[in-house]
């Protein structure tokens, strides 16, 4: 590619490129840092009323310290969103409060457990929450006018997010419809909508797991201390090592062990696994996540294990 | 259960250097239904060791359910790599890709984003949409079957858009017994086509053309011992080592940064950056203004012109290139940066920055190429959107010119587009843009066609000069 306008420029230039490529090319972090600022703030610029999914996952903390510099001096010019399903480690929601507050923001939080209070959801048999959470969502959005939503959802994750856009549209049901969505071309991003719809965005759609933790080493950010190896109380189910808490309880067969364990995703407690590790600190993360031969969904996450489309079909209906 | 350690691999990515100095290269994979393209996929991430324990795991079983039977040379178990690109729940019920899949994977050289664009009906539109961003693109053909219409059709796509490296891989290699007889034939056949579309050689763009075989990996990750007569690299290494379109920009002096927001905190500051000891008093009256840089690159002093649609150029100096509190001297594409400027310009979104001197006033009669992406077609006479940098404004389609036979590479007479017809077309906007040929800047020379009712994206623009326009006209600023 060139810019220039006549061949012999063209030749001319292809032969200035060879010596003058700058050994300063911007890493591939970088690269991706700035793609995500620049997704932040065309949504802001375009958009009435974004907010922020934040659950003090891995995820939505890095996607609150992009806002941060995005809009450096100013303050982040949205409020964070949290979809609480009541089944939260206690440490995370510590974690998120403190967060809020240093940042100057406004909090909104999407209550699970008001809805199965008020009979309009039902606890599921197998006590998970986390489906449960598409309709407090949606509710959240649309009773506070949101018309965009910003996520820390990214494309390596799962093979239904592997086709979801960076910006991506939601009918009046709150539904994706993945036969159906807009070319996303150049980093025009187009992210027209009628009354009624909202558009989820993505800024690190481009990001993986390795990128993230490599972020996080790099940019010194805090995370619950759940990410790090520590000591827990676990007992085995579905193949992975559940936490004992109130909402976790060993059946009589299964036998309650204490293990040095970590977490890779951090959601609902009564369906999100620990991971035998010893990875105490983020470098020590970082040289596991490179080494892992195990997806993160995969390896912690029971909902996914529901069937090969679980992730797309909570997806369609509204969720993350 | 426990986090399985694959040390060797570890070790490999995280010996510091590499690592931190990993660039990203963007590709895209376009081909027919049945040309192998997602084996290919499946091969390069496989083989790449992309491919995760639980997710070869559930393609094994997968495989062995459809009595998968293929066998790999390299010994390792029969599995049927096209499953690893699998997506949606309709894709596996019909055994087709629908929709454009992004795949990642890395090496220590290089971290990858690779647009998986399926190659049936809607094909224009998944090739557009991947190539777009794309550092370079890989066209697959059959050895058995050569260059075909449909190879034509993606090549001329390529050469519209201005990929920067086509790499044409002639799969299927075995099937021919690895015969280099019939991949110098094909390999003549591109680069013939290759000349009559000005691909590989006007310094546009490089048409490398790969012996392969996906099923096998012949070629794709390491040199293969079948084609002792192919001496050039394989694919993995072909992608390895191909400068990426900003390094190839990266030399020009057509700084553009499209304003996107400014930034003016007044009182509103953020708690943490106080925190962290920032003057308050000294960014009390703070603005900058904030964006990507589109192409080149920025100092401090540089002079730039400022565009402002309705108003005349303004010329001013660069006095802050800020990035989350450090202040840089000097800033390239594709950073995202707040810009400071000396005079106090009412300067707002929609705006442009610019080199001083390299860029021509806005103008509000457009003559583009649009590649139809919607199956609403375009007619004479329609009301639509451009969105352009940071800009949407109205636009009247005053008429169409001729859409291009993608097979013959000519233009014939229409007054509509169809979806995937690419043509020309002359609209009149509302507004004046900034408006550059694509042919010289990638990103200003870009737009997007919008219809005003559903919002729906309706086709990609590429702006061209405006006819009788003559080159010494083009910097009258």
């Amino acid at each position: 590619m060139s810019t220039q306008i006549t061949n012999e420029d063209l030749e001319l230039s292809v032969l200035e490129s060879d010596t003058t490529v700058p050994a300063t090319r911007l890493s591939s972090l970088d690269t991706l840092e700035s793609e995500a600022i620049h997704i932040i703030r065309e949504v802001v610029a375009e958009f009435e009323k974004p907010a922020l999914l934040f659950s003090g996952g891995k995820d939505s903390v890095v996607m609150l310290h992009l806002a941060t510099k995005a809009f450096w001096p100013g303050k982040v010019p949205f409020p964070v969103l949290h979809v609480d399903t009541g089944h939260n480690f206690p440490e995370v929601i510590d974690f998120r409060d403190r967060t809020v507050e240093r940042l100057g923001l406004k909090l909104v939080v999407g209550s699970v457990q008001e809805f199965i209070d008020r009979g309009e959801l039902a606890e599921r048999a197998d006590g998970t929450r986390n489906p449960l959470q598409t309709i407090p969502l949606l509710d959240a959005i649309q009773s506070n006018k949101f018309d965009a939503v910003f996520g820390g959802g990214r494309r390596d994750e799962d093979k239904a997010r592997a086709k979801e856009r960076i910006l991506s549209l939601r009918d009046e049901f709150g539904q994706w419809d993945p036969r159906n969505q807009r070319p996303e071309l150049w980093n025009l991003y187009n992210g027209r909508h009628t009354v009624g719809q909202h558009v989820r965005a993505f800024p690190i759609s481009n990001w993986t797991e390795l990128d993230v933790w490599r972020y996080i080493e790099r940019e010194n950010i805090e995370l619950p201390g759940l990410y790090y190896a520590h000591e827990r109380e676990v007992f085995a189910r579905d193949g992975m090592w559940r936490a004992v808490g109130e909402v976790s309880q060993p059946l009589d067969t299964e036998e309650v062990i204490t293990k040095t364990v970590r977490y890779r995703t951090v959601g609902d407690m009564s369906c999100t696994g620990a991971v035998e590790s010893t990875a105490a600190t983020v470098r020590d993360v970082v040289i596991e996540v490179a080494a892992s031969t195990i997806t993160e969904r995969g390896a912690t996450r029971a909902d996914d294990r529901i069937s090969e489309a679980a992730m797309e079909d909570r997806k369609k209906d509204g969720y993350f | 259960m426990s986090t399985e350690i694959d040390t060797a691999r570890a070790a490999t990515l995280l010996d510091d250097a590499p690592l931190k100095d990993a660039t990203l290269f963007r590709f895209a994979t376009a081909g027919s239904v049945d040309d192998g393209k997602s084996t290919l996929v499946g091969r390069l991430l496989h083989d790449s060791k992309a491919i995760l324990a639980d997710q070869l795991d559930a393609v094994a079983r997968t495989s062995a359910d459809r009595g998968f039977g293929g066998s790999g040379a390299t010994g390792t178990q029969a599995i049927d790599l096209a499953l690893l690109t699998d997506g949606l729940r309709a894709e596996r019920e019909q055994g087709i890709t629908i929709d454009v899949a992004y795949r990642y994977f890395a090496t220590d050289r290089r971290s990858f984003i690779l647009a998986d664009c399926p190659g049936h009906v809607q094909y224009t539109k998944n090739t557009v949409t991947g190539a777009s961003t794309a550092d370079a693109v890989i066209v697959l053909i059959d050895a058995r079957k050569g260059v075909l219409e449909q190879t034509r059709r993606h090549l001329s796509v390529l050469q519209l858009l201005r990929v920067a490296h086509v790499i044409v891989a002639v799969n299927k290699i075995d099937l021919v017994d690895f015969s280099e007889s019939v991949f110098r034939e094909i390999e003549a056949d591109v680069q013939q086509v290759g000349r009559e579309l000005g691909l590989g050689s006007d310094g546009i763009a490089d048409l490398l053309v790969i012996p392969v075989s996906a099923l096998d990996g012949d070629n794709v990750v390491d040199r293969s011992e079948r084609t002792p007569w192919y001496e050039g690299p394989a694919l993995l290494e072909t992608l390895e080592s191909l400068p990426a379109a900003d390094e190839l920009e990266s030399h020009l002096e057509s700084f553009r940064f499209p304003v996107q927001l400014v930034i003016r905190p007044q009182g509103a500051l953020a708690p943490d950056a106080i925190e962290g000891g920032l003057d308050v008093e000294a960014y009390r009256d703070y603005r900058a203004y904030a964006g990507q840089i589109t192409e080149g690159s920025v100092k401090l002093g540089d002079k730039v012109t400022v565009l402002t649609p309705g108003q005349g150029p303004r010329t001013t100096t660069v006095t802050g290139i800020d990035f989350a509190g450090a202040e840089l001297i000097e800033a390239a594409a594709p950073q995202s940066v707040s810009i400071r400027l000396a005079d106090e310009f009412d300067v707002a979104r929609g705006d442009t920055i610019a080199a001083a001197g390299t860029i021509r006033e806005s103008s509000a009669d457009l003559y583009a190429a649009l590649c139809w992406l919607s199956p609403k077609p375009l007619r004479e006479g329609a009301k639509v959107l451009v969105k352009h940098g940071t800009r949407t404004v109205q636009a009247l389609v005053r008429n169409v010119s001729g859409k291009l036979d993608l097979a013959t590479f000519k233009l014939e007479g229409a007054s509509s587009l169809e979806l995937n017809d690419i043509g020309h077309a002359q609209l009149r906007l509302a507004a004046p843009l900034p408006l550059e040929n694509y042919l010289h800047h990638r990103r200003t020379g870009a737009f997007l066609v919008i219809d005003p009712i559903d919002g729906n994206t309706l086709a990609a623009g590429l702006v061209n000069d405006h006819p009788g326009d003559h080159e010494d006209e083009r910097y009258s600023i």
